[in-house]
C-alpha cells in the first residue's frame, strides 16, 4: 500500500502512522452529551468497503485524511486534515 | 460413530470403508429455538454446549461459507491461560480446563499438545512485570514459573541471548499452555453438536435480522427466512456488518493479522515461544512447519491479506531472536480479520434487542477461547444470566466506562491494541 501525502507526494506506507477512523475530525464539544463521547471514543462504523481514516505522515508531520477501500486496500483519495477541517467536510 | 484406537486399527485393516461424514449437512427448517449466526469455532462450540449443557438442541448454526472457514481455520493454534486482569484471568482459566478435557468430551482428536509456552523478557522492569503476572496467574489457580536466563538456555539453547536491543533476561513459563489442531477443534465441535440434533447449515448467508417491537423474531437468509426465539451473532471480523442488520453500531474495528508457515522441518522448536518485544511468536506444528506470526498490520481492513512491511518486520524479529531459522523457506502466509475492541477484551452479552445476543471482540486471541466462549455464551442464551467466568465481558462497559479491561495497559482506545 502506498499513500499520497498532499505535501510530499506518493510515499511508502511505512512513513505513515494509522491514527484511526476520521471521526477525530468531529471531536464533540466538552459539554456534549455522554452518548456523543461514547460514539467518538469507542463506537465505529467499521465499514467493509469505502472508509475515511487519519494517517500521520512522519516525514513532514502532516495529518492526512485517506479515503480508501478496506476490502481491497485501494487508496482513492488523500487530503490534508487541516484543509478538510476548514471546509467543514 | 465413536472414535477409538481399536476402530482406527479395524478400519485400517478393512480398507477404511467404514468411515462416514462427521456431521449432517442440514437444510434449514422454518423455525428454531436458537439461531446462531456464524459457523466458526465460537459459534460451533456455543451450539455444542447449548445442546450438551442445557438440553437445547432445536438450534441452527448458519454459516455463509463452510464450517470452520474463518479465523478458526487461519490462526496460529496457541492455547494458554496467562492473563493478568480479573475478568480475563478466570475466563481463560476456565477455557484452558475445558481444553484439557476436550478430546474425551468430544471423542475427537484435537491434537491438544501442552508443550508449554515461554514468554521472554528483556529487562529488570519486565522481570518485575512477569513476576507480578505469574503471581496473578497462580492466584487464579493456573501454573506459571519464572525462568532465569540460564533456565531459558536449557529449554531454548538456540536463541541469540546477547542481541544488543533485547538481551534475554529470563522468561515466564506456563507448562499447561500449548497448541491444538485448529481445524479439528471446529470439526469436533461440529460433530458433537450435529450428533445432539443441531442443524449445521452451510452456504447460508444471513442478510437481515427481523426485530419487532424490540424483540428478535428471526433472520432472513440467502436460503429463505428462518424464525427464531433467540439469535446469537458470533461472526468475529464481520460483527459490525451483522450487528448493523439489527440497527446496532459496535465498539469494534476490524484489522488484519498475518501469520506464516515454513516448509516441514525436523523437530527443533519444542515449545511455544513468545517474543513480545519483537511482536513475534512461534511454534512447530506436528507436520514440522514452523508456524509464526507477529503484530497487526495496524490499519482497519477486511482484505484477509496483509502488506509487505509487516512481513518484513516479522521475519526480522524471527531472525533476531533465533538466527537458526534463517534458511527455512516460508511456504505460506495469510491474514485473518480480527474484531478489535477498544480495550482489547471481548464481549459476551445480551443486546438491547430482546433475544439477541452478541459474542465478539476477541481481537487476536480468539482461538484459545473457543471452548470457554461457547460454554459461557450457551449459558447466557439458555438462562439469560451471564456465566460467572465471562460476567465481566459486558457490552455496556464501552458506554459507561465501568469495567474496561485493558490487559496491555495502553488505554481503551482503538488502534492501541
Amino acid at each position: 500500500m502506498r499513500i499520497t501525502c498532499p505535501i510530499c507526494g506518493e510515499r511508502d506506507r511505512r512513513e505513515f502512522y494509522y491514527q484511526g477512523a476520521a471521526v477525530a475530525l468531529d471531536r464533540p464539544e466538552a459539554d456534549a452529551e455522554p452518548e456523543a463521547w461514547v460514539d467518538y471514543v469507542h463506537v465505529r462504523d467499521n465499514p467493509c468497503g469505502m472508509t475515511r481514516d487519519l494517517w500521520y505522515h512522519e516525514h513532514c508531520g502532516s495529518w492526512v485524511v485517506v479515503t480508501r477501500n478496506t476490502a481491497t486496500h485501494e487508496v482513492i483519495e488523500t487530503a490534508l486534515a487541516s484543509d478538510i477541517k476548514e471546509q467543514g467536510a | 460413530m465413536a472414535f477409538s484406537g481399536w476402530r482406527v486399527l479395524k478400519e485400517g485393516l478393512t480398507g477404511n470403508k467404514g468411515w462416514a461424514p462427521h456431521w449432517r449437512d442440514a437444510a434449514p427448517k422454518d423455525e428454531y429455538d436458537v439461531v446462531i449466526i456464524g459457523g466458526g469455532g465460537h459459534g460451533l462450540s456455543t451450539a455444542y454446549y447449548l445442546a450438551k449443557n442445557h438440553g437445547i438442541s432445536n438450534v441452527a448454526v448458519l454459516e455463509k461459507g463452510y464450517l470452520g472457514g474463518g479465523n478458526v481455520g487461519r490462526n496460529t493454534t496457541i492455547v494458554r491461560a496467562n492473563y493478568f486482569l480479573p475478568g480475563n484471568s478466570e475466563f481463560y482459566s476456565h477455557s484452558l480446563k475445558l481444553w484439557e478435557g476436550l478430546e474425551d468430551d468430544l471423542n475427537y482428536n484435537v491434537m491438544m499438545s501442552q508443550r508449554g509456552q515461554i514468554s521472554l523478557f528483556h529487562s529488570d522492569g519486565q522481570r518485575d512485570a512477569a513476576i507480578r503476572r505469574g503471581n496473578s496467574i497462580r492466584n487464579q489457580g493456573d501454573d506459571a514459573e519464572l525462568l532465569s536466563r540460564d533456565d531459558v538456555k536449557r529449554h531454548l539453547p538456540y536463541l541469540d541471548y546477547d542481541q544488543a536491543r533485547f538481551p534475554i533476561y529470563g522468561a515466564l513459563l506456563q507448562r499447561r499452555a500449548g497448541t491444538a489442531r485448529h481445524d479439528a477443534v471446529a470439526w469436533g465441535f461440529a460433530r458433537g453438536a450435529s450428533d445432539r440434533g443441531v442443524d449445521l447449515i452451510q452456504n447460508c448467508e444471513v442478510t437481515g435480522i427481523d426485530v419487532e417491537g424490540g424483540v428478535v423474531k428471526g433472520v432472513q437468509t440467502s436460503r429463505g427466512a428462518i424464525k427464531a426465539k433467540k439469535v446469537a451473532i458470533i461472526v468475529a471480523g464481520r460483527s459490525s456488518q451483522v450487528a448493523a442488520m439489527a440497527g446496532m453500531r459496535l465498539p469494534i474495528e476490524s484489522h488484519i493479522l498475518q501469520a506464516f508457515v515454513t516448509e516441514g522441518l525436523k523437530p527443533c522448536i519444542d515449545h511455544v515461544v513468545s517474543f513480545g518485544m519483537g511482536h513475534f511468536y512461534i511454534s512447530q506444528s506436528d507436520k514440522g512447519g514452523l508456524v509464526f506470526g507477529g503484530d497487526l498490520d495496524m490499519y482497519s481492513s477486511y482484505a484477509a491479506r496483509g502488506n509487505l512491511p509487516l512481513v518484513e518486520h516479522v521475519m526480522e524479529a524471527g531472525m533476531t531472536l533465533m538466527p537458526m531459522i534463517g534458511k527455512a523457506k516460508v511456504l505460506r502466509s495469510w491474514g485473518g480479520i480480527m474484531d478489535m475492541s477498544p480495550d482489547g477484551s471481548p464481549i459476551i452479552d445480551k443486546t438491547q434487542t430482546q433475544g439477541l445476543y452478541l459474542n465478539c471482540g476477541w481481537c487476536y486471541g480468539g482461538f484459545k477461547a473457543v471452548p470457554g466462549s461457547g460454554y459461557s455464551t450457551a449459558h447466557l442464551i439458555a438462562t439469560d444470566t451471564p456465566h460467572t467466568p465471562a460476567a465481566r465481558y459486558r457490552l455496556d462497559r464501552f458506554f459507561t466506562g465501568r469495567g474496561l479491561m485493558d490487559e496491555e495497559g495502553t488505554g481503551s482506545q482503538h488502534n492501541l491494541h
